[in-house]
């Protein structure tokens, strides 16, 4: 298991480095220019050039790849074009509502979908099944800006029971923090419960047709017992990896919601950056990305050997 | 009708839980006004760039010598007299009393200075001010003066102008920064004090009351006058969705939107408690800019029939629809001001279709295709290339209409290359009014070649007729020269204006005080 756990870790180093190559030369080669952004309307071309000089574009690309992932491999990822702060400091002050909005969502999904995804199995074809499914079909159609300027005109515009807008810091109170994550979460966790929830019902029918249900029912085990004890744990693997692939997409993927309820996170950073070509926060926020890939998918070759013991590495 | 035991206890959980939740204790919010401002604070150097939302940060903190009032009059501000010399060949500037910057050292003459150079450096009105002085002279810790090569007209309209880049006073110390690196200290003398610690890029700048700022004694009348803070702090939010500025301002959860997109203000005005303000007559002026080194807009006379080819109506309609949001203007120098004049339009932009195909006949034209950059990430923007490609059509033009985001147009803008070859031949643009109204001060009328911005237009007769604005004192003559000015523009395109627009600001009912200006400044205003 060690072993393994070490081979994976190593095994990231390629990875990394080869986004790493792609994203500095994708940035490079999109049109764009950070330079001409900042000069604003009103600059020559002499300055444009004067400032590309000042940002370290004006040398080739090789030459400013190398000094870039030279610094990055001493952890310092530079300083952004626009805001004159320390990409690390920028994506520290983003991460906070995003892991926040990512994980509270993955919490009412999970909460949400996986008990009506096995009571739909359980209760295959009768009309809780064909409601949960119905609703799993619409939760994936509708789009999520949809659901969330739907959520924010009933719930904060009309009833005024939570804010439109905004986040609060943890630091600065659990239940602000809570109060203005709620909407959001819960709009951006409805495809998640679409999806999870048929992932679930899928899965618990597989194994409740299984000899080992059969033999746990003939002892006379509470039907509850059953289906916790015996069918969800057994129907967990494929639940977790979709509950892992939805935390990995979720990070990178909140974009829409962050901007419908104005939240301050890492998606909208990221489209930010892009649009105004500022490269050192770009390359910075998707290197973490894809560590965050990776190191979720570990986690969750990992949650496989507790889940079902016959899994070895 | 009973509700099941189950439902009701659910509700009343929801009702208890939200009652919790809604109770946190609010911080004392009524001096602090929440504001969505038309874009997010990234950087914070207003002489290092154009960009508008870094001018309005410059004017919270910083402050000026003079300032543009509401009837368009420059107004001494920081400065307390001045006077020129009887040949015009000496200014001398003394400063108010009781000047201080934020950290708590007095202005001097020697600030200002340095601040005037730094920016003489990077503004083309600047610039262009800057080439009749000899020497700027500290006096004494109050007194400078300007010693000039011959007279000039531009030094208040220099002084005094309004918008980017903006001639701000700060210590000496950070004006000594070179125009081409940022400043890495925030301090000003301005009604507002820039809180670096809150400063949290993507969601909220704040700025809280200086309460050492000595306003002037005068009313305030648009960007001149006393500069009274009357809320203890500002704070803008950055909300980059237009629906959701709008949802938290119909909420109550901000005080002011500045920039409401045309689609959502009839939502927004209709609710009973947001008023709508027009807070910049002057407005905004669109125009199409040429590039002129290539085909066919190498050529004056098809530059010319762009003139006929196209109207303003068409291209405001497009994106504001509401007449009331827009005017249709042919004075090149903004309608409404001492230099505005029709002089030379009469027939032009009214889409005389015929008339363009005879030009472009005249000029030889071989259906070169126009290379027209389209943005279509700025709602402001995103129809104008459409209009503009349809009306040329019709015009006669063969168009290759090519959609990008706003920043790929600003990078694709500055290149030279032939348009098959990542270059371009046109694309539109806007500008704030303010930055339109004389002909130093219209960047786009810069006709000297290498020196001008891109398009590159080369007109010796422009740049003549330029100077000798810069070099006139008396206000007649400078009018009947820029209405040379507009003919020569006739003669010789740069670019077409095509009207102007105007984005009313929504503030709560409670909110009182907001100046009509070219620029949203915030003393003044308070939260009753």
């Amino acid at each position: 298991m060690w072993g393994y756990l070490g081979r994976r870790v190593l095994s990231t180093i390629p990875v990394v480095l080869i986004v790493a190559v792609l994203i500095f030369m994708m940035l490079r080669l999109t049109p764009g220019d950070p330079a001409s952004v900042i000069a604003g309307d009103a600059a020559t071309t002499a300055d444009v050039e004067e400032i590309r000089a000042k940002l370290g574009l004006s040398g080739s690309i090789f030459s400013q790849f190398f000094i870039w992932i030279g610094h990055a491999m001493q952890g310092d990822f530079g300083e952004s074009f626009f805001y004159k702060k320390t990409v690390a400091s920028l994506i520290a002050d983003r991460l906070e509502p995003t892991l926040a909005l990512s994980t509270l969502t993955i919490i009412l999904a999970t909460v949400i979908a996986v008990p009506l995804g096995t009571l739909a199995a359980y209760k295959q074809g009768s009309w809780l099944d064909r409601g949960v499914m119905g609703l799993s079909v619409a939760g994936f159609s509708v789009p999520v800006f949809v659901i969330g300027y739907v959520l924010i005109y009933v719930f904060a515009l009309k009833l005024g029971w939570f804010p439109v807008q905004g986040y609060q810091r943890l630091s600065d109170g659990f239940w602000g923090f809570l109060h203005r994550l709620i909407l959001p979460s819960f709009a951006l966790a409805i495809v998640f419960i679409a999806l999870l929830a048929r992932m679930t019902r899928t899965s618990v029918l597989e194994v409740l047709n299984e000899d080992y249900v059969r033999t746990a029912r003939a002892k006379g085990l509470p039907n509850l017992k059953v289906l916790v004890f015996h069918a969800l744990r057994n129907a967990a693997v494929p639940i977790v990896t979709v509950i892992g692939i939805s935390v990995a997409t979720l990070l990178g993927g909140v974009v829409v919601t962050e901007s419908v309820f104005n939240i301050p996170g890492l998606g909208r950073l990221t489209v930010d950056a892009v649009l105004a070509r500022d490269y050192p926060t770009v390359q910075a926020v998707i290197l973490l990305f894809s560590l965050a890939y990776v190191f979720i998918n570990l986690v969750i070759d990992v949650l496989y050997t507790v889940l079902d013991p016959r899994i070895r590495y | 009708m009973r509700l099941p035991s189950l439902a009701k206890g659910t509700l009343l959980a929801a009702a208890v839980l939200t009652a919790t939740l809604a109770a946190v204790p609010a911080q004392a919010q009524q001096n602090t006004l929440k504001v969505v401002m038309h874009s997010d604070l990234k950087i914070v150097d207003p002489i290092w760039t154009t960009a508008y939302i870094t001018r309005n940060h410059g004017y919270m903190i910083y402050d000026t010598l003079f300032a543009m009032d509401d009837k368009g009059e420059i107004k001494p501000q920081m400065v307390d007299k001045y006077s020129v010399s009887a040949d015009n060949l000496t200014w001398t500037f003394t400063l108010r009393d009781g000047l201080m910057f934020h950290d708590d050292k007095p202005v001097t003459a020697e600030d200002a200075v340095a601040s005037i150079k730094r920016w003489a450096q990077k503004d083309s009105l600047g610039q262009k001010m800057n080439s009749f002085v000899k020497e700027w002279k500290v006096v004494d810790a109050k007194t400078f003066t300007a010693s000039l090569s011959s007279p000039t007209g531009l030094m208040l309209l220099a002084l005094g102008k309004p918008s980017s880049n903006v001639p701000f006073i700060m210590p000496k110390r950070i004006a000594e920064t070179s125009p081409n690196e940022q400043i890495k200290e925030y301090i000003g003398s301005g009604p507002f004090v820039f809180k670096t610690d809150e400063w949290k890029p993507g969601d909220k700048t704040v700025y809280t009351k200086f309460t050492k700022y000595k306003p002037r004694a005068e009313p305030p009348s648009g960007m001149a006058g006393g500069k009274v803070a009357k809320v203890d702090r500002v704070e803008w939010r950055a909300i980059p969705d237009g629906q959701t500025a709008v949802n938290a301002v119909l909420a109550g959860e901000v005080d002011m939107v500045e920039d409401v997109k045309s689609e959502l203000l009839p939502v927004v005005a209709k609710d009973p408690n947001i008023k709508m303000f027009d807070q910049n007559p002057l407005g905004n002026q669109y125009v199409l800019r040429f590039n002129t080194i290539h085909k066919p807009f190498d050529d004056p006379k098809v530059r010319q029939a762009m003139f006929y080819a196209l109207n303003q109506e068409d291209f405001l309609k497009a994106v504001h629809g509401d007449a009331k949001y827009y005017k249709l203007c042919k004075a090149l120098f903004i309608c409404g001001t001492p230099l505005a004049t029709d002089k030379g339009m009469e027939g032009k932009l009214e889409s005389n279709f015929k008339k363009s195909r005879e030009l472009l006949a005249e000029a030889k034209y071989d259906g070169t295709p126009v290379v027209l950059l389209h943005s279509t990430d700025l709602a402001v923007l995103t129809n104008l290339a459409p209009v503009a490609k349809s009306l040329m059509e019709r015009g006669g033009f063969k168009v290759d209409m090519q959609s990008m985001d706003w920043q790929s147009v600003v990078a694709r803008r500055a290149k030279k290359d032939a348009p098959n070859a990542g270059g371009w031949n046109a694309f539109l643009t806007s500008w704030v009014a303010a930055d339109v109204l004389n002909p130093v001060g219209t960047a786009f009328l810069n006709s000297s070649c290498e020196k001008a911005l891109f398009g590159w237009p080369c007109d010796p007769e422009m740049e003549k007729l330029r100077d000798q604005f810069a070099r006139e004192t008396d206000p007649a003559k400078q009018k009947a020269i820029a209405e040379q000015v507009q003919l020569r523009y006739l003669e010789v395109p740069t670019h077409v204006h095509l009207g102007q627009w105007y984005r009313p600001v929504a503030l709560r009912k409670n909110v009182d005080g907001l100046l009509a200006s070219p620029v949203v400044v915030f003393w003044n205003v308070e939260k009753k």
